[in-house]
């Protein structure tokens, strides 16, 4: 771990001005952040910690919800009206980590986790341009089970590893952001960017940029919305595939659907694709199946992950079919 | 090797041949063990009653020191470096930046190190445990990615760990041997355990595997394991005088302490080593790099060092299970006979270790077949040196043999347990020896029983619960019976205000299975004392003897020697009692221990208790010291423990998930010391044996030899949620030709897991996955 200082900000505006100062990072739980530093993957000199302000949940006025960036995971997990208004976002924070790990991670952090990839985290030994830009992939043709089908690029086939981005994304929620040119809001959907020849930049955010607060637009169906993660045990591991998704039928058709993948590529995956193959249509296995397989018409296996695309679809359908019926758990 | 040495293997070698044809031949009596250990038949004492761990208390209460935490006053702490390439030469260092580093007190690398004698490799001689032949700090030589190559000593840890992250290193690289078939390509040669070629062949398998009316004939294989224990490694490290103080963690503490001796021109007596607990070993918990460089940069800087392996840092140090290939066939009539069974294959270790795997040893006892060839062989790999880890051999060999008995089943259209069964040898089929105590049908007939075999639909892919194919399946477990010959027990009796205490000082090692408990019981039993007047100490290399907490025998040699050493005792105190006692006139062997008294054996009442021996004779205390007998027994009987599994499996049918419902072992281990620590025991090589079979997996990158993934966030192992119910029983039947009747268990429990979960996997599925571990995307 590199040496660095420790501060913590009393308030928003405060903790703007501290982070806007060079090699500077935002703390919030600590609970990737601070394994990062371990392994000397990031390296901040000035550590601003932002974990007590914004620790809010509130309705808007639209009738969505405003959660607070310093939110815990768990809180929001077990929140009333998380729960029974989009349970989708609850399972999918609790499909994370560990109970230890939700009850210190932060909303705001969630948003800012790094990929699991092994070659990033190896500093020692290993190339990668996500870390060092510019100095090579070494997951391209080595262990690249986690990695991304949908979305890399030549210089990066790194996975997002959150969970509750992947709900977020299937939501539309937006992220209330402050920094030095002030307030604005980003959709969640362009937060994350894929890597292209820039695989070090994760986000949109601007140095200094401070997520203040996610806010969850209202979704009446999302009432009939689940999170089913796919992983190699049984709970502590990130998702192979997973799959966040709102069912809205009319009769035996769908009147509109939401779905996202988490796994699969650089962000949270919107499957819009699908998403468009089936509003309107019959809400049968077929059906799915052909909307999933769609989104993955594109899909660029590599050498380890190359049943990612039969196993999110396999997964999605069973999520549809299950949501269909409305007995998804 | 020097000719001297060269002239002495031989004769050891001639004397070894002429004990393994003499000895089967002997009398029984002759043999220890022959005549059964008299506490067998006492059935109402300590032995075999739950007892708690004597240090459990002193653990949750954060008493235990284990090795991280001694101190030493302006202590140290040690951060080290690891090379990033396969094979070569480091080029350069640069250290500027990390000497300049708050805190730092010392750089060290092959440039600076004191000059060390190389590690003795483990086996090569009795006290010698190096993990390599290979010198440490000695050169500028890499030998596998992830070898350290620079200490750095600091004030604090955190201190030590940023300035090593400042160390630059360059290499001038070396063609290295990294992939699998770059090994095999090499050549392989006939893997050699302990002096002895890993090859059996009885009459012709592959002729009568060809003639075989039904045979199966498959490859299986299973990848590396990495040790995670969860302490890891650490050694507190002083020189003080010329002594040097080694707090360690370690499951063989009175040759660690010999073989370091070595290493730093030192007599045996001027180190000292201490383990008094472990925080896990499994193998791994012996020397490694770590230790010497830490009592090298030690001596170096003149002050003590604490060297704490980081997980990753275990990774690179600590070796691991290495990965194997391994074929077998086996050819059997339609009743189910088998007439040929072949179970061959190659593993991979380094140039420069002495630890093959050897997965045949479980085969060679398992099945009568007047047709046997069992083989391994061994291909060199550029890594860190592979080592022993729970089971070596018979956990990943037993997975491949148990498997293709399943398949031989299903192609039979037998039940497996009646395959099995079928072909229950009645002596060993590979040594001929007679079997010391085998009770295996008695473990299926109970195990099958208490978890409904019965319920088993024979047709796979049948049973079905919502999105999830229900099976069963099952495999038998073995492991040897060992008792390694250097045990020793100092035994102290004293006298002080009327009552008498026991201190039995025993060179063994607590890794946190009990061993520690179990031998006060032993000794307690054995002396006639209540537990709470014995007192056990262990995990000190200045008492006397050796013993390994390996092999699954230190309960065994622990046994072993406090019997030799109460024996002594019985002599001891029958002298003291001279003509006056009750006693006088009985020979030793006459005289037992019973209710703090001597007795004679065949008339209870005759007797005189200890405190009015040691009274009579004016002693306040006598102590006797005695090495166990040699452990003839192993020659004289095929003697082996053996568990009945039983899985049953739930595999998700949309994403071949696995999920183990249930899991039973019923075990054939001899008498159980202390069912309380057993069943742990039993439970955790359970579980060890569900992570081999779905999800451990060393990431090995071939491309240069480095370990991908050293952390247990991305190494997998079952967390709670993938641990179902574990019913664990046994049959309790004494081995009559061992110590208190017990066989070690530490290891036979990891032993034949993956089989039975890969055989529940297919009776729910139809899939048969011979490569471990079983991962969704094997069986989507």
């Amino acid at each position: 771990m590199t040496p660095f200082t420790y501060s913590r900000a009393g308030e928003t505006a405060e903790a703007v001005r501290m982070g806007g100062a060079a090699a500077s990072a935002y703390l919030g739980g600590g609970t990737n952040l601070v394994d990062l530093m371990r392994e000397t993957v990031a390296r901040p000199e000035r550590l601003v910690d932002v974990s007590g302000l914004s620790t809010s949940i509130t309705d808007t006025d639209a009738g969505g919800l405003l959660i607070g960036a310093g939110v815990r995971n768990t809180t929001l997990a077990e929140h009333r009206a998380v729960r029974e208004r989009f349970p989708l976002l609850s399972r999918a924070i609790l499909a994370g980590a560990s109970a230890q790990i939700r009850n210190m991670a932060t909303v705001g952090g969630n948003l800012m986790q790094r990929t699991r990839c092994t070659y990033f985290y190896d500093a020692d030994g290993s190339r990668c341009n996500k870390r060092v830009p510019g100095s090579g992939c070494d997951a391209r043709d080595g262990f690249n089970r986690i990695h991304a089908v949908l979305g890399a690029s030549d210089a990066c086939v790194a996975t997002h590893p959150s969970d509750m981005c992947v709900a977020l994304a299937a939501l539309d929620a937006v992220v209330h952001v402050e920094g030095s040119a002030g307030v604005r809001t980003l959709p969640l959907r362009e937060f994350h960017r894929l890597p292209g020849d820039r695989p070090d930049v994760d986000t949109v955010l601007a140095p200094g940029d401070l997520i203040v607060a996610v806010e969850v637009p209202p979704l009446g169906f999302a009432t009939n919305s689940t999170y089913r993660k796919v992983r190699d045990r049984a709970s502590y591991a990130f998702a192979l595939v997973s799959v966040a998704a709102a069912l809205d039928m009319d009769g035996d058709r769908v009147r509109d659907v939401r779905i996202a993948l988490g796994g699969v590529a650089h962000k949270p995956w919107r499957a819009a694709r699908a998403e468009d193959a089936l509003r309107g249509g019959p809400a049968t296995e077929q059906a799915f199946r052909a909307a999933a397989l769609m989104e993955f018409a594109d899909a660029q296996p590599l050498r380890d992950n190359a049943f990612k695309p039969e196993l999110a679809t396999r997964t999605l359908v069973s999520v549809l079919g299950a949501l269909a019926k409305g007995d998804a758990a | 090797m020097s000719i001297l040495d060269t002239a002495k293997e031989t004769a050891q070698g001639l004397m070894q041949g002429a004990l393994e044809k003499l000895v089967p031949l002997a009398p029984d009596s002759w043999i220890p063990g022959g005549v059964p250990d008299p506490l067998i038949a006492r059935k109402h004492g300590l032995i075999g009653s739950p007892v708690s761990r004597l240090d459990g208390a002193f653990k949750v209460q954060g008493q235990a020191p284990f090795a991280a935490e001694f101190r030493f006053d302006r202590m140290t702490y040690a951060a080290l470096a690891y090379a990033t390439v396969a094979r070569g030469r480091v080029a350069s260092i640069d250290s500027a930046a990390a000497e300049g580093a708050p805190g730092v007190v010392l750089v060290m690398t092959h440039r600076n190190a004191p000059r060390m004698n190389t590690p003795a490799v483990f086996g090569s001689s009795p006290s010698a445990v190096g993990p390599s032949d290979l010198p440490i700090f000695q050169d500028d030589r890499v030998h596998w990615n992830g070898q350290p190559i620079a200490c750095v000593l600091a004030e604090t840890q955190e201190q030590a760990d940023h300035a090593a992250s400042l160390l630059a290193f360059t290499y001038d690289e070396e063609p290295s041997t990294t992939t699998l078939e770059g090994a095999r390509a090499a050549g392989t040669e006939q893997g050699v355990m302990m002096g002895r070629p890993l090859l059996n062949k009885i009459g012709d398998a592959d002729a009568a595997l060809a003639a075989a009316p039904h045979s199966v004939d498959h490859l299986y294989r299973t990848p590396r394991h990495n040790h995670n224990a969860i302490e890891p490694h650490a050694a507190t490290i002083a020189w003080v005088d010329d002594q040097l103080h080694i707090h360690d963690a370690s499951q063989m503490v009175t040759q660690q302490a010999q073989t370091v001796a070595e290493v730093f021109d030192l007599k045996p007596d001027q180190v000292r080593l201490t383990s008094p607990y472990v925080g896990g070993g499994f193998g791994s918990k012996g020397l490694w790099d770590h230790q010497i460089i830490g009592a090298a940069a030690a001596k170096l800087c003149g002050r003590p060092v604490r060297i704490t392996l980081s997980r990753e840092g275990v990774y690179r140090v600590v070796g691991g299970r290495t990965l194997t290939e391994q074929r077998v066939a086996i050819g059997a009539q339609a009743d189910g006979a088998i007439d040929a069974l072949i179970h061959t294959g190659m593993a991979v270790m380094t140039p420069h270790n002495s630890m093959p795997e050897p997965f045949t040893l479980g085969t060679q006892s398992a099945y009568a077949s007047p047709n046997i060839t069992l083989q391994v062989k061994m291909a060199k790999m550029n890594m860190l040196a592979n080592t022993f880890m729970r089971a070596p051999g018979e956990a990943v060999g037993t997975f491949a043999l148990e498997s293709a008995i399943d398949e031989l089943a299903v192609e039979l259209g037998m039940d497996p347990i009646d395959l099995r069964l079928r072909n229950e040898p009645d002596r060993d089929p590979v040594s001929g020896l007679p079997f010391s105590s085998r009770n295996i049908a008695e473990a299926w007939r109970r195990g099958a029983e208490a978890f409904g075999w019965n319920e088993r639909s024979a047709t796979p892919g049948t049973r079905r619960d919502g999105e999830w194919q229900v099976g069963m399946g099952c495999a038998t477990g073995t492991y040897p019976y060992y008792r390694m010959p250097g045990a020793e027990a100092r035994i102290t009796l004293t006298l002080q205000d009327g009552a008498i205490h026991a201190k039995v000082e025993i060179a063994a090692a607590e890794m946190g299975m009990g061993t520690s408990t179990t031998t006060a019981i032993v000794a307690a039993e054995r002396l006639g004392l209540p537990i709470e007047q014995v007192e056990v100490a262990y995990g000190d290399s200045a008492i006397p003897g050796a013993i390994m907490a390996g092999g699954s025998q230190q309960t065994a040699a622990i046994g072993g020697a406090v019997i030799a050493a109460h024996n002594a005792l019985v002599a001891e105190l029958l002298k003291l009692a001279g003509n006056d006692s009750p006693l006088a006139g009985l020979s030793p062997d006459e005289v037992g221990s019973e209710g703090a008294a001597l007795c004679k054996l065949d008339d209870p009442g005759r007797r005189e208790s200890y405190a009015s021996i040691l009274g009579r004779a004016q002693r306040d205390q006598v102590s006797v010291t005695q090495a166990g007998s040699p452990p003839l027994e192993l020659m004289h009987w095929s003697m082996h423990s053996h568990s009945a599994l039983f899985c049953e499996v739930r595999v998700n049918a949309v994403t071949g998930e696995t999920r183990v419902g249930r899991f039973l072992g019923a075990f054939d281990c001899g008498r159980i010391l202390n069912p309380k620590t057993a069943r742990s025991q039993f439970r955790g090589g359970i579980i060890m044996g569900l992570g081999m079979a779905l999800m451990e997996e060393t990431q090995f990158d071939e491309r240069n030899g480095r370990i991908m993934n050293p952390s247990l966030a991305e190494y997998h192992v079952p967390v709670h949620l993938d641990v179902p119910e574990i019913d664990v029983i046994w049959t309790d039947i004494p081995d009559p030709h061992t110590p208190m009747g017990a066989h070690g268990i530490g290891e036979i429990g990891i032993t034949g897991v993956a089989a039975a979960v890969a055989n529940a996997v297919y009776n729910a599925t139809g899939r048969r996955v011979r490569d471990l571990p079983i991962t969704l995307d094997k069986l989507i």
